[in-house]
Parts: structure tokens; sequence; C-alpha cells
């Protein structure tokens, strides 16, 4: 039990900080470089995409192991998760504009951006590659958004800063978000090796 | 384009638009994850490049062939599934004909399919045009990629490994952070400041990347 429970934990900061998605796998820096321009907008976004991520790795997982492996469609995957995140988060945006108007008005337009952000299919199919089991799915979706999070929070407080600097005229604006990125890349891969799973 | 009729606008023009003023990378700064992704070697690069390529022609291709087929209330989710459709085609070839390469570059290829710059161009152009327009629409678009990411994994190869195309070049202690994730970051966003550079040096341009999208 308590072996278990290491090794989610394991998984856990694998996840979230070890292989973060933005700064050692590159994925959903479009999202990434979109809303992390203020602090405000990047807390909206980490709230609104980790319960995505979670619930979406979930789903995924029970459509993957339960229908597509015993039909042998398993080629289809690609097709099937875009599928299932897409109805979800149009699922949820209408459910969230019903039931609680005050919430959507402050998180649905991260809910909009959520279908374009890559990480959201990429962690159905590690899930499906790595043949995770269920808890380990959650654990592993729960990783990567909050790991996202972290990532978006670091950015934007030093954006909001960078606003107010002295940039050459040609780098304003998104280039030097990439090389401030690179830097932080690089104290990111500090952590490199730390768990070997 | 609205004011021109569409018979005068040239698959040339149409080619160096997607190449050069509407630059996936440099210019519109979207579909930015492979870039640095997959650039550590000019092989995967173009690999991942070509990949992108033939998905953005024929899902432009497919589109335009359907256009007058689909409702527009669902076009949406109709084009994910066309280009889910072609990227399985493309990833299927993939796993079959470049197994080494697609250890390394299996999971971007997939996601492939979350790419925003194929979505917008099937939106904005193919489902208000020809198949001919649309395939060379396509066609420009997907090679502005495919250069874009040659340029980056050229420089980071270079650098970091002093290899290009696996042939060493520089004989010399090539610097490690080139090929680190880092590096990646670092080459794009100097590529592009020197891209604005030029675009306000040269042709008055007020230097662009500034929106940012997804």
């Amino acid at each position: 039990m308590e072996q278990e429970f290491l090794k989610l934990f394991e998984l856990f900061i694998a996840a979230s900080v070890i292989n973060n998605f933005v700064f050692t796998r590159f994925l959903g820096l479009c999202i990434f470089f979109g809303v992390s321009k203020k602090m405000e907008t990047a807390i909206g976004m980490t709230i609104t995409f980790t319960a995505v991520m979670v619930v979406s790795a979930a789903l995924s997982w029970l459509v993957f192991f339960y229908i597509m492996i015993p039909l042998e469609i398993t080629f289809l995957k690609i097709v099937i998760f875009i599928g299932i995140v897409a109805a979800f988060v149009q699922a949820s945006d209408t459910i969230m504009r019903k039931i609680s108007p005050g919430l959507y008005y402050k998180l649905g337009v991260y809910l909009a951006l959520i279908a374009t952000n890559c990480i959201i299919i990429a962690v159905p199919l590690i899930n499906a590659g790595e043949k995770h089991t269920f808890i380990e799915s959650l654990v592993f979706g729960l990783g990567s958004g909050l790991g996202f999070g972290l990532a978006l929070t670091i950015m934007a407080s030093i954006r909001e800063k960078l606003e107010l600097a002295d940039v050459p005229r040609p780098f304003r604006g998104m280039p030097i978000a990439w090389v401030t990125t690179a830097l932080i890349a690089l104290a990111f891969t500090g952590f490199s090796g730390l768990i070997t799973l | 384009m609205s004011h021109q009729h569409q018979e005068k606008v040239s698959y040339w023009a149409l080619l160096k638009n997607g190449v050069i003023k509407e630059n996936t990378i440099f210019r519109l700064v979207i579909s930015l994850c492979p870039a640095i992704a997959v650039t550590n070697s000019v092989r995967n690069g173009f690999l991942l490049g070509s990949a992108v390529l033939f998905v953005q022609a024929m899902v432009n291709s497919t589109v335009a062939l359907l256009r007058n087929f689909i409702h527009p209330r669902i076009r949406i989710p109709i084009f994910m599934l066309i280009i889910s459709g072609w990227v399985t085609v493309v990833d299927m070839l993939m796993a079959a004909y470049a197994r080494a390469a697609y250890k390394e570059i299996g999971l971007y290829i997939q996601i492939i399919v979350a790419f925003a710059s194929i979505l917008a161009r099937a939106e904005v152009f193919a489902s208000k045009n020809k198949v001919g327009a649309s395939f060379f629409d396509g066609l420009g678009s997907g090679l502005g990629f495919l250069v874009a990411l040659v340029i980056i994994s050229f420089f980071r190869e270079l650098l970091g490994k002093g290899t290009l195309v696996g042939v060493t070049i520089v004989p010399v202690k090539p610097m490690l952070i080139m090929i680190l994730p880092a590096g990646g970051f670092l080459v794009t966003g100097l590529l592009m400041g020197f891209f604005n550079w030029i675009d306000m040096r040269f042709y008055g341009g007020k230097g662009a990347g500034g929106a940012g999208g997804h």
C-alpha cells in the first residue's frame, strides 16, 4: 500500500516538475504564451485547465480500456480522444453557463481556449501509451495540470515586470518572452534525474 | 484578398503568402510546440515539417471538396474529424516506414491534430475556396512551417552537436545548451527578434509576433 502511494507520488512529481510539459516537453506553448501576460488570467487558466485535464484523462481512460481495447480499434485513438476532449469542453461550457453564470463569467473564456491546447490531447495519448492504471491516469492528469499552472504563474509574474523593462524594439513582446522561457527552462533542467521511474 | 477575383490569385502568390508573409512560426506565432520539441536535429525537424505539410495540404483539399456539404454550424467538429483522419494516416505511415524517427517524434506527430494553424487555414481559406487554390494555400502554409523548423533545427544541431543531418561539420566541443530544451526557446526567440529587426529595418514594419495565439 505504502509502496503504491510512493509510486503515485513519484508519478505526480515527475509529471508536474521534472517532465514539466511546458519546459521539457514543449507542449501547450501556444496557451502558455497567450495567457501568461497577467497573473489573474494565469490563475484562472490554471484552475480551469487542471479540472478539465483530470476529468478528460479519466474519461479517455475509461473509453480506451473498456471500449477501444475490447473492440480492437486502438488505431483510432487520435480521432476518439480529440472527440472526447472537444465534447467534454463543449458540454462543460454549456452546463457551466446554465448552472453557474458567475463562474462562467470568470472562467468561461479559458474553457474555449483549452480545446486548442495540445497538453489536453497529449495526456490521454501518453496514458494510453504507457498503459497507466485508472488512478495513475488521474494522478498524471493532475500533475500535468498543476505543472502547467506552475509554469504559467512563474511566467506571468516575470512578464508583469518585463512590461516595464527597456527591451530593444525588435525583441519586444514575443521574442523576449521566448528568451525568458529559455532561462526558466534551463533552471528546470536542474530537476532532471531527481526521480528515475 | 477580398477585393480580388478568385481566379486572379495566382497559386504562386498563395505559396509565397504562406511561406513569408504569414509564416506560421515567425509571423503568426502559432503552433509552436513542435518548433522546440523536434528541432534538436535537422532530420527530425524536416520529418515533422513534412508531416505537417502533407496534413495541411490534404486537409485543405478535403475541406474545399466538401465545403458545400458541410453545415456551417457544425463545421468545426467536422474539420477536426477530417484533420484527425489525415493525422492518423501520417501517424501510421511514419510508424511503418520511419521507425527510428517515430520513436523520437511520434507523440508530436499525433499532436498535429491540435494545431491551430491547420484548423485556421481550413476555416479561413479552404471552406470558401476551390480545391486547387485551397491545395496551394495549404502547401504554402505547410511549406512555411517546414522552412521555419529547418532553420531552427539547422542552428540547434550545428551549435549543439556540431553536426548537420548527422555529418560532423564543426570538430570543436559544441554548446550543449543548444540541444537542451532551453536552447530551443533561445534560438526561436532570437530568430524571431532577428526577423522582426529585418522587417523594421528594411521594410518599415512595426514588428510582429506581439499578438500571440494558440
